[in-house]
């Protein structure tokens, strides 16, 4: 097998408002030292695949300041490596892409020029780690000409999801968007696709010809009778973040042991490399079930909480079911609960602020309070 | 040139499979990790680092140089162990011997000015200050040095100084010290000075091949200009078990004596692959370092713990540093000890003694395994496993 990646970066910008006002989906920052991005570009890796096109469209500087040439995931490479995707075609009057199939339009160019027999697609809106190569295979054993990769999850009323229907074999029968949920678990698809790369790009050419790249995101699954889609099912641990509160939530299974050793057990989830020193604890700190990140000092009290790097929390501080989020500062006695800071946050002494498990109180990139 | 081929046979059992500059300190870093960082914070961007002794450990870290920004397609780090020559093979004898064999690397790059650095060093420092005096003073010859207390003195190479700086004797250890101004084992010379004094000193057959010892002597009597640099701030020889464990610990409490969080001047290193450092429901951390990746279930003290450590469950650490991959069982208790990569320590295992009874600091070398409940004391040096009581 050999396969190039793609990454959509930008596709799920909507999910999380708050978050990607300034950034791209891909570089939301997650579990206290990662970018959501960083959990597709180690997939790919760690399951051998070394070329690696990231697709932006706009906000994306934090993500290229983030991802610099490659190296912090083995991707500065002469030979493939990561190869960032900037918006293309200025000259059409049509401006950005829209939706997938006109994203995947603009880099034809990019999966023309490679010789890999396959594209696997990924967003970055799911914290999960799977072994691509096995999607591969099973891709190569049904001869199919899409291969859609799904997790068996809840479904919580009003997400933004995909379910599908699969045969025995399989093969997908069936997809709908934005189901009522039912009681039992669904198949969600979970933005992983396997495809053959020249039938890729017959298929982008077909739909601009047709029109049917004015779609929506699942043109591609709209022929499926005439289509060999099959449906992978990926059975580990699989978070998607589509809101605040899941985001919230999510990054707080991190503190379950289970979750923590799946993601990283094998200690292979690269990230970008600060440098900055062992984090440092005071005399009279007090932490509780809690993720510590490097380069952090913390002197107050931290409970059920993740701290990123750099952070500062002062003397007599209590933080409860917090996350704050890099080079953010907390005084002394503030005490919070429930709240998210962006990044290079101050909280003055003495402040109080508190939100609730489902609508954490979310304070944004460098704001002083 | 970075002189990183020595035993450190003082560190025991911490060197017996690597070489003293890549022992772990502060939780993150390998000793190495500071000569580097200075060099490249200084502007320094082309530095040779010559192994012999036990090199694995230190080639691997070192790789192509790439965390300290050291991986250049004009100069980089280079590591340069002794090789085959024509005429005649040698390891390398003596730091002005090792210097002398590499003398062809040098005149690669046609420096002006060589910098001669040690790899045992726990220090910040900005070589283009010194390198800066060197060239004000047309000097042959600086020589970077720090007052140290009498007592210790005699431990050192012992300049004694004019007014200006400029050293008129330079004594190796001495019994009776004149001064209190002590040689850090950095030196720059005018490059082609020293290819000069050290052909000769290889020509002598009397030599010791040591700069302290022959060459820096060889210059003063010959009239070269050499000066003193005096260097005030934080700078500790980690060549002993003590050393090191006190050096460690000069990174806690407020301020500490030596901050590896200063931003002006990054201590950079390579970097665990681990996630954020995870405390549990009943973790007490109080005054330590911790590294990503480690997890802290029982009570840490007055330590410095490095990544990927576990530390379960009603186990104590205290006054003590623990390396990576270490587990600390449930139970077991730690105090005044260092140990070392990959150790584990079953329950109810004891290590070290409190440090104000403490003959010793007890020092648990790599990949080894201590029984359940066997008692090492304060002191003890353990290089093998100790079986534990039966299962």
């Amino acid at each position: 097998m050999s396969a190039v990646g793609v990454i959509f970066s930008n596709i799920h910008d909507e999910n999380v408002p708050e978050l990607s006002r300034q950034r791209t989906m891909a570089s939301i920052p997650y579990g206290g030292r990662y970018r959501l991005i960083d959990f597709a570009l180690s997939n790919f890796v760690n399951s051998g695949i070394t070329t690696v096109g990231v697709i932006t469209k706009n906000n994306y500087q934090s993500l290229m300041d983030h991802l610099g040439s490659g190296k912090d995931w083995d991707l500065a490479r002469k030979t493939g490596g990561l190869i960032l995707l900037p918006p293309f075609g200025a000259s059409n009057s049509e401006g950005l892409y829209k939706n997938r199939m006109e994203a995947l339009r603009n880099i034809t160019g990019f999966l023309n020029r490679r010789n890999e027999d396959y594209v696997v697609m990924s967003d970055c809106d799911g914290v999960f780690r799977i072994d691509l190569s096995d999607v591969i295979d099973f891709h190569e054993r049904k001869q199919a000409d899409l291969t859609i990769v799904y997790h068996e999850e809840d479904v919580a009323v009003g997400a933004d999801r995909t379910i599908i229907k699969t045969e025995e074999d399989g093969r997908v029968s069936d997809f709908k968007q934005n189901v009522v949920p039912s009681k039992k678990k669904e198949k969600v698809f979970i933005n992983i696709v396997v495809i053959n790369r020249q039938f890729l790009l017959r298929f982008i050419n077909d739909s601009a010809a047709h029109g049917l790249d004015k779609g929506n995101d699942v043109s591609l699954f709209k022929n499926m009778k005439n289509l060999k889609i099959y449906g992978y099912e990926f059975r580990g641990y699989h978070a998607s973040i589509d809101s605040l509160g899941t985001y919230f939530s999510h990054n707080m299974e991190l503190l379950n042991k289970t979750v923590r050793d799946e993601l990283f057990g094998a200690r292979d989830i690269y990230t970008k490399v600060r440098d900055s020193a062992p984090s440092k604890y005071g005399s009279d700190s007090h932490v509780k079930n809690s993720l510590i990140s490097d380069g952090c000092v913390v002197e107050g009290t931290v409970e059920n909480s993740i701290l990123f790097r750099g952070v500062k929390i002062g003397k007599g501080a209590v933080i409860k079911n917090s996350i704050i989020m890099q080079d953010s500062i907390i005084g002394e006695k503030v005490i919070t609960d429930c709240v998210i800071t962006d990044k290079n946050v101050v909280i003055r002494d003495n402040r109080i602020l508190s939100g609730c498990d489902i609508q954490p109180y979310f304070i944004p990139k460098g704001t002083m309070i | 040139m970075l002189l990183a081929g020595g035993q450190g046979s003082r560190l025991y059992a911490l060197t017996n499979n690597i070489a003293k500059p890549a022992v772990p300190f502060g939780a993150k870093y390998r000793i190495i990790d500071f000569p580097l960082s200075n060099c490249i914070n200084s502007g320094i961007d082309t530095v040779g680092v010559l192994t012999q002794y036990q090199p694995l450990v230190l080639n691997e870290y070192i790789g192509n140089g790439q965390p300290w920004d050291l991986d250049r397609n004009f100069g980089g780090v280079h590591v340069l162990s002794p090789y085959q020559k024509k005429a005649k093979s040698a390891w390398y004898e003596g730091t002005a011997n090792a210097i002398y064999q590499n003398l062809n690397f040098i005149k690669m790059y046609n420096p002006e000015y060589v910098l001669i650095l040690s790899g045992d060093h726990i220090y910040k420092m900005d070589y283009s200050k010194m390198l800066k005096a060197h060239i004000e003073k047309n000097a042959d010859c600086t020589i970077a040095a720090i007052e140290v207390p009498l007592k210790e003195a005699s431990r050192f190479g012992i300049l004694n100084t004019n007014e200006d700086n400029s050293i008129y004797e330079f004594e190796e250890k001495p019994k009776q010290p004149k001064s209190t101004l002590a040689s850090m084992g950095i030196y720059i010379f005018t490059a082609e000075k020293m290819y000069k004094y050290l052909e000769a000193d290889e020509e002598n057959p009397n030599s010791s091949k040591d700069f302290g010892k022959d060459v820096l002597p060889a210059m003063l009597n010959a009239g070269e200009r050499m000066f003193a640099y005096r260097f005030e701030g934080y700078w500790k020889d980690v060549g002993t078990i003590s050393s090191l464990l006190e050096s460690n610990m000069d990174l806690l409490g407020e301020p500490p004596a030596f901050d590896v969080g200063d931003s002006d001047w990054k201590i950079h290193s390579r970097n665990p692959l681990a996630p954020p450092e995870y405390l549990g429901e009943n973790a007490v951390v109080k005054n330590s370092m911790l590294a990503l990746g480690s997890e802290v279930y029982g009570s840490v003290q007055d330590s410095l713990i490095s990544s990927n450590v576990i530390i379960e469950e009603g186990a104590s650490v205290k006054d003590s540093v623990i390396m990576s991959g270490t587990v600390i069982k449930k139970g077991a208790t730690v105090e005044y000890s260092i140990i070392d990569e990959n150790v584990t320590v079953e329950e109810g295992a004891s290590i070290g003694e409190p440090k104000d009874v403490a003959k010793g600091i007890a020092v648990l070398g790599r990949n080894i395994t201590v029984g359940k409940n066997v008692q090492v004391k304060g002191g003890d040096i353990v290089d093998k496993n100790i079986e534990g009581e039966g299962k």
